[in-house]
């Protein structure tokens, strides 16, 4: 019964400049973990009530690959626009949408963002200027690169920050969406989220180029590769690229490294990998761990720490709650949203 | 013996082009590759190479001529040793009855075509269109020229409203639909892509998600097979997807169906494809008027629009409404014809052979209606269901093929609506179930014609 042996793959690093990123402020330090943590407690929940029943179909968790989103959100401005795939509530929750309505959306309720008829791939917010939540494998590159011609073409500096992962990464429309973000010098930053396997597939059974960074080289994008644990290192990275888009240079590549916990979504085994694996990730790298370390050297007290999580939880409970008593949607929503 | 340039055919489709300028004088020596005339065809202005040598013996059709049609002799090229004395002995001209066609020589030397002999709307269209009010002045408008005027009238008055798509500024358009768009609004909002369909297409989805209004050309609708999981999937689905909250006002259009000797893969009729798609809107007008309004109507709905065009009708003229803002509203059906003996429905370039049908069946005595549909989605079921109420009888015609196609879904609903008012099975006259041939005849044979629709009315109307 024992697993199959695999190659031992290198864990996340920071290639950027060798040392480390800038320190955040406690502030920021504090944001940043109550904002993962937030992520986190609401994918464990969203895991456990699609173990009850209460969500159906694909629910692809975010665990692990908190700091990505944090730290790219920290770096962003009021405008900027987020979309991404179909593993995106945690992108969801960092701009800032309200667990509720996720979670509610989740469960297929009234209250949820889409009314109930998007579900967990497919919920956007024009509020907060997140464009998706996408089921089909890279098809938010293309919009993403649409919203940030729009940007362009109304002369604002504002950002798209495009989402994807390294499954993607291999779909043609992310290259002729390249092409023309480099050509019409579009805002776009492309975050290619690298957690090392599409589905079942590792990146090296599936990638001719497996430095993603470089991936926007033939369209003289440039690119970098960024530890997607490291909050810090994110942010650091969101700054500089955003910078570069905001600064009329065209578009920007970021490979974040990092690490999915759990399956590729809940029906998935994930026998294509160690426990070790998972367990060495989780031990020596862990995103949240490495914050709260960081404080706790920092002089912040336990206390404090707790009062986090217990506010925390409370979001995430009341979300759950509200997402399973919310009533479902009225039979007439069948028949509304087609058309406007 | 002297020898004839006759008038080249320089697209699948063209039958007549302007002679815009000789580029040789009567008595030039002329090599072989020589650039001798420029021509204006309805899409581009090409030259003309010298394929033989000699002296330019006489210019037979002057510069600034237009329509002059193909295989007319433009010009006389004498070989060494022959004089003017020798013009007399030109071969006979290939085509004389085309040659005949060629109009007299226009007054100025037209910018853009302006064919006033080319193929008008039928002598058939009997009723008048209840969008236009009585007594409208209307101008003479080839397709062509009615889809750039409803595309520049938006974009005038909405800056939100742009054209992206290959070859749609700097060369003009492909087929010239464009032309002159990005003289007047630049290149900000006309906009040459690279020929990436699925790329552009979803940064036109992106951008109309923010409330920019997009107006997408693919070279032809067959290049949009690379691009349909953007415009289903994302343009059609985002707004139920988003509980209402983030739709996309898009149109994608160009030429869609069968131009002409371009084979399968440049011949294929997806109305049926869109048309199956809720979140969609498909429309497909015929006449000049109708592309005008109803692709202004495209450009101003708030939901993503499927324009689908028809590359032979381009160059067809008709009257269109001299209105400050003519809209067809996007959804119904007109009937063009009335008659009480059976109804004939159809929709772009379907109609040709309907109303060539219908005239057909009139000197039998079988007065058809017939019906534009003009919209396939949503389809004007009422329109339909009211006319086979009164005939009894309906004929369906579509380019596109039979199977799960829109005349099946039209046979349905008339089924379903009018079950008790059928005197006969509804009856579809289609494209045939095979892949378009390149072979002239068979190209004929593969699609619809006036002769098979007659065939289908009196089957239908048991004569």
């Amino acid at each position: 019964m024992a697993a199959p042996k695999k190659a031992a793959a290198s864990t996340p690093q920071d290639k950027t400049n060798g040392g480390s990123p800038p320190e955040f402020t406690r502030e920021q330090e504090l944001k940043a973990l109550r904002d993962m943590l937030l992520i986190r407690r609401f994918e464990e929940k969203a895991g456990q009530l699609y173990g009850m029943g209460a969500i159906g179909g694909f629910c692809h968790l975010y665990i692990g690959q908190e700091a990505v989103v944090v730290g790219m959100q920290m770096a962003l401005k009021l405008g900027d626009q987020v979309i991404t795939g179909y593993r995106d509530h945690g992108h969801m929750l960092a701009t800032g949408m309200e667990a509720k309505g996720v979670m509610a959306e989740l469960t297929g309720r009234r209250g949820g963002y889409s009314k109930g008829k998007g579900g967990s791939m497919h919920m956007f917010s024009k509020e907060k200027h997140f464009y998706g939540g996408h089921g089909i494998v890279g098809a938010q590159v293309s919009l993403g690169t649409g919203l940030a011609f729009a940007n362009h073409y109304r002369g604002n500096d504002n950002v798209s920050v495009t989402y994807f992962g390294d499954g993607a990464a291999n779909q043609g429309q992310v290259y002729e969406s390249f092409n023309m973000a480099e050509l019409w010098k579009l805002p776009v930053i492309y975050v290619i989220e690298n957690n090392r396997y599409a589905m079942g597939t590792s990146v090296s059974r599936a990638s001719a180029q497996q430095d993603f960074s470089k991936r926007g080289a033939s369209f003289n994008i440039p690119g970098k590769q960024v530890d997607g644990m490291d909050v810090r290192a994110v942010k650091a990275a969101g700054d500089e690229a955003a910078a570069w888009c905001r600064a009329g240079k065209g578009p920007y590549i970021l490979e974040m490294q990092t690490y999915r916990y759990r399956g590729h979504s809940m029906s998935d085994p994930a026998k294509y990998r160690t426990r070790e694996e998972v367990e060495k990730v989780r031990h020596d790298q862990d995103p949240i761990e490495q914050v709260r370390n960081r404080l706790l050297a920092a002089k912040v007290s336990e206390q404090d720490l707790k009062a986090i999580d217990a506010e925390v939880r409370d979001i995430v409970n009341a979300s759950a709650d509200f997402a399973q008593h919310d009533p479902e949607p009225d039979a007439a929503e069948l028949w509304t949203d087609i058309y406007r | 013996m002297p020898i004839q340039v006759l008038m080249p055919a320089l697209s699948p489709t063209m039958e007549k082009g302007n002679l815009a300028k000789w580029l040789k004088k009567e008595g030039e020596t002329i090599k072989s590759g020589d650039v001798i005339a420029e021509i204006e065809t309805d899409k581009a202005t090409m030259e003309v190479e010298a394929t033989d040598e000699g002296t330019l013996g006489r210019i037979l059709i002057p510069e600034g001529t237009a329509d002059v049609a193909v295989n007319t002799p433009i010009a006389t090229i004498l070989a060494d040793g022959e004089t003017a004395a020798d013009l007399a002995k030109a071969p006979a001209p290939a085509k004389q009855e085309k040659a005949a066609e060629s109009a007299p020589p226009a007054a100025a030397k037209a910018e853009a075509p302006q064919p006033k002999a080319a193929p008008s709307a039928p002598q058939t269209v009997t009723e008048p269109d209840p969008e236009v009010p009585e007594g409208t002045e209307m101008v003479t408008q080839t397709i062509r020229e009615a889809l750039r005027d409803a595309m520049a009238e938006e974009m005038r008055r909405d800056a939100d409203v742009f054209v992206m798509g290959e070859e749609v500024a700097e060369y003009q358009g492909a087929y010239k639909v464009t032309q002159g768009l990005l003289q007047e609004f630049g290149a900000k909002r006309v906009i040459d892509t690279p020929i990436t369909e699925h790329g552009f297409a979803g940064i036109g989805v992106g951008a109309a998600m923010t409330g920019l209004k997009p107006v997408v050309e693919f070279m032809t609708f067959n290049f949009a097979m690379q691009a349909i999981d953007q415009i289903i999937n994302s343009a059609a689905k985002t707004l139920y997807m988003s509980g209402g909250q983030m739709g996309c006002s898009i149109v994608f259009r160009g030429p869609n169906g069968a131009a002409a000797r371009v084979a399968a893969q440049h011949s294929q009729d997806y109305s049926s494809w869109y048309s199956n798609v809720p979140g969609l809107k498909v429309v497909a007008p015929f006449s000049a008027a109708d592309y005008k309004g109803l692709l202004k109507a495209a450009i101003r709905d708030p939901n993503p629009v499927i324009f689908l065009e028809n590359e032979v009708l381009y160059g067809h003229t008709g009257a269109v409404p001299k209105l400050d803002d003519f809209v067809i509203p996007i959804g119904k059906a007109r009937i063009v014809r009335s008659g009480s003996h059976v109804t004939i429905i159809s929709w772009s370039n379907g109609m040709t052979y309907a109303l060539k049908a219908a005239d057909e069946l009139a000197k039998d005595g079988i007065e058809a209606e017939v019906i534009d549909l003009r919209t396939l989605r949503p389809m004007d079921t009422e329109t339909i269901v009211n006319s086979v109420k009164k005939t009894g009888r309906a004929v369906t015609v579509e380019e596109g093929w039979a199977q799960s196609g829109v005349g099946a879904e039209i046979a349905a609903r008339i089924m379903e609506n009018a079950f008790d008012y059928l005197d006969a099975p509804v009856a579809r006259v289609s494209g045939k179930d095979v892949p378009m041939p390149y072979a002239a005849n068979l190209e004929k044979l593969a699609l619809p014609s006036a002769a098979e629709v007659v065939e289908a009315a009196k089957a239908v109307c048991y004569r």
